[in-house]
């Protein structure tokens, strides 16, 4: 009875072991062939050396996208772009779903209702018609002392960040979050004197790590990995971000060992930032994320 | 004492010298809460920003969509918007190519929805229960949704050649007997080379929702079950099943609208090709609006693909609905 128990739990294991191995061979195959020349690259194919990093290893590859790639550019443009995403995303979101959850706002109910209705339509038939729209809309730029105003968001910044920090779904998070939080803290800091704001900023948010971290990487993937706006709103090379840098690599001859070492380059910092989050992550999902 | 009377300060409102009694709304205001005027203006201040902004960048242009979709706008073009009626339409449904990518569509749902979403409940299962080393394989589960779609073709494309790591590994584990094809270049092998690609990319992030529902049924129902001495099966079957209602429609829902929408894949991979065989509607659509700057028949294409998504997932709705 407990052999038996104990070769179904090592049974699980292998599959468990199994579903890693296949979730991972692609991926730890890209960062080792990043290292290697073309050549070998083809050459360690059809042996384990393919996801073994042996050989003629080197950062040749690395060094070479930088000189094919305005690479530090579109690094630097990804970071920015997605961090004030995510800082406003964060801001915006969560004091729409504080009040919504905790004020005795009249209406809210209807705006609630009409905010969810938005996940409803997926962003690809919005793409186009919104191409349209921010083509059409105004923009204002400080220049020097004077204000000049130009129409067309197209081939700018906040055309990459704007549309995308409301979202209804980080909404919803928060607020699923912020009902667990007990109303009686709010009173007692409204008794203390403190106002809406006040209880906002220093009683729920802290409150709301697990929250904030999901919300935080939920918004920074999308915003890292955006191809298809970008590739439609932005022409000029210095603005781009960089998923769209791959379109370089298909010029004249592919050099694959390059093209490994900037899809490595463009995802590792990606996959560093969700592990030292994971933990939050995946038990604010668990727990306060979707249920029904 | 009688001149003081007129002296007296008259009140600033009428209401303020009535007496609270006489007038029942004012006093029911007042007496609501304090600070509640304060409340609905903080509150809607706070709503505002989110408010705005979904207002701005998605129900406007929904609207405008829907309205473009019937004129013959471009996108930079000197002529002035003109309404066209149906021509967008017409023009859509006498074009061959639209048909293949529906069609084409229909095909990667079909396979992605069941396969995947079984697939991603197995992997919730294996790491529902607390063991040693849980969240490392929580983190390598995850880790293909974490990098993009893009990177994700790209790394594919180039796995998938005649001679790529795909059909060495193929040849390897079937001692050479197997010689892969060229998986992309075949129009019979493109889309499920494409499909395989995907599901390895997703499965993961349905795999946290499907683990979202697990972790929200009771633990007294599996020890209840265990002394009644079910069997592993029974217990998936009476116990975790049901209790993955509602989860079981979010995964349904999130994977076809996920799968209605394939993009990327085909943008970074086949373009569509070869022969069409992977074309898709929004891929067409991207085409000819971005492309082709066409923003109004790329509305059309947009407009009948939003009201695909909300039939399907109505049809959905529908069958999934719960049976008392």
């Amino acid at each position: 009875m407990k052999n038996q128990l104990l070769l179904k739990s090592a049974g699980t294991m292998l599959v468990r072991i199994l579903f890693a191995v296949v979730a991972a061979f692609p991926i730890v195959f890209m960062l080792v062939s990043s290292l290697k020349p073309d050549q070998q690259i083809f050459g360690d194919m059809s042996s384990l050396a393919a996801f073994l990093p042996v050989g003629n290893i080197s950062f040749d590859n690395y060094a070479a996208v930088f000189d094919r790639v305005p690479a530090a550019r579109f690094l630097l443009n990804s970071v920015g772009v997605s961090a004030v995403t995510v800082i406003l995303g964060i801001f915006v979101n969560s004091l729409c779903a504080f009040a919504l959850s905790r004020m005795q706002v009249r209406g809210k109910k209807i705006v609630f209702t009409a905010i969810l209705a938005t996940l409803i339509v997926p962003f690809q038939t919005l793409a186009l018609p919104l191409v349209w729209w921010v083509n059409q809309l105004p923009y204002f730029e400080l220049n020097g002392f004077s204000l000049e105003f130009s129409k067309g968001w197209l081939d700018t910044y906040q055309v990459q960040i704007i549309p995308f920090i409301a979202n209804a779904f980080s909404i919803y998070l928060f607020h699923q979050y912020f009902e667990s939080i007990p109303k009686e803290l709010d009173e007692a800091a409204r008794i203390d004197g403190a106002g809406w704001f006040k209880i906002y900023r220093q009683v729920v948010m802290p409150l709301s790590g697990p929250a904030t971290a999901t919300v935080a990487i939920l918004t920074f993937l999308p915003a890292w990995n955006s191809y298809l706006w970008p590739l439609m709103v932005v022409q000029s090379e210095e603005l781009r971000p960089v998923m769209i840098g791959i379109q370089y690599f298909f010029q004249l001859n592919v050099s694959w060992g390059e093209v490994m070492a900037y899809a490595s380059l463009i995802t590792v910092p990606v996959v560093v930032l969700f592990i030292a989050f994971q933990r939050s992550f995946v038990n604010s999902i668990a727990s306060s994320g979707v249920k029904g | 004492m009688a001149t003081d009377l007129p002296t007296r300060p008259r009140p600033a409102t009428p209401e303020a010298a009535l007496p609270p009694s006489s007038t029942d709304g004012k006093a029911r205001r007042a007496h609501r809460r304090p600070g509640f005027r304060r409340e609905q203006l903080s509150g809607w201040g706070m709503i505002a920003p989110a408010a705005l902004l979904l207002l701005a960048f998605i129900f406007i242009p929904a609207i405008l969509g829907f309205g473009l979709a019937f004129t013959n706008a471009r996108l930079i073009s000197p002529r002035p918007v003109e309404f066209v009626g149906l021509d967008n339409f017409a023009r859509l449904f006498s074009d061959p190519t639209f048909y293949r990518a529906l069609l084409n569509v229909a095909y990667f749902t079909v396979v992605i929805v069941p396969v995947q979403s079984g697939l991603a409940l197995v992997m919730a299962l294996l790491i529902n229960k607390k063991f040693r080393g849980v969240n490392f394989f929580r983190t390598v589960y995850f880790l293909p949704v974490v990098t993009s779609m893009v990177v994700v073709s790209l790394l594919w494309l180039f796995m998938y050649r005649k001679d790529g790591l795909i059909n060495e590994i193929l040849s390897a584990v079937s001692f050479g007997l197997i010689d892969g094809p060229d998986w992309l270049g075949d129009p019979n092998t493109a889309m499920p080379a494409i499909i395989i690609l995907s599901i390895w990319q997703a499965a993961g992030f349905h795999m946290i929702i499907w683990l979202a529902g697990l972790q929200g049924i009771s633990g007294e129902l599996y020890e209840a079950s265990q002394l009644d001495g079910t069997s592993r099966w029974q217990q998936f079957r009476y116990v975790t099943w049901p209790g993955l209602f509602h989860t079981r429609s979010l995964v349904l829902v999130t994977i076809t609208i996920q799968a209605l929408g394939l993009f990327d894949q085909i943008s970074v991979m086949t373009q569509g090709g070869p022969m069409d065989s992977t074309t898709t509607i929004i891929y067409e659509a991207v085409q000819s609006g971005y492309r082709q700057q066409e923003t109004s028949y790329a509305s059309a294409i947009s407009l009948v693909f939003f009201v695909l998504v909300l039939i399907v997932s109505a049809v959905q709705r529908h069958l999934t609905r719960e049976k008392d």
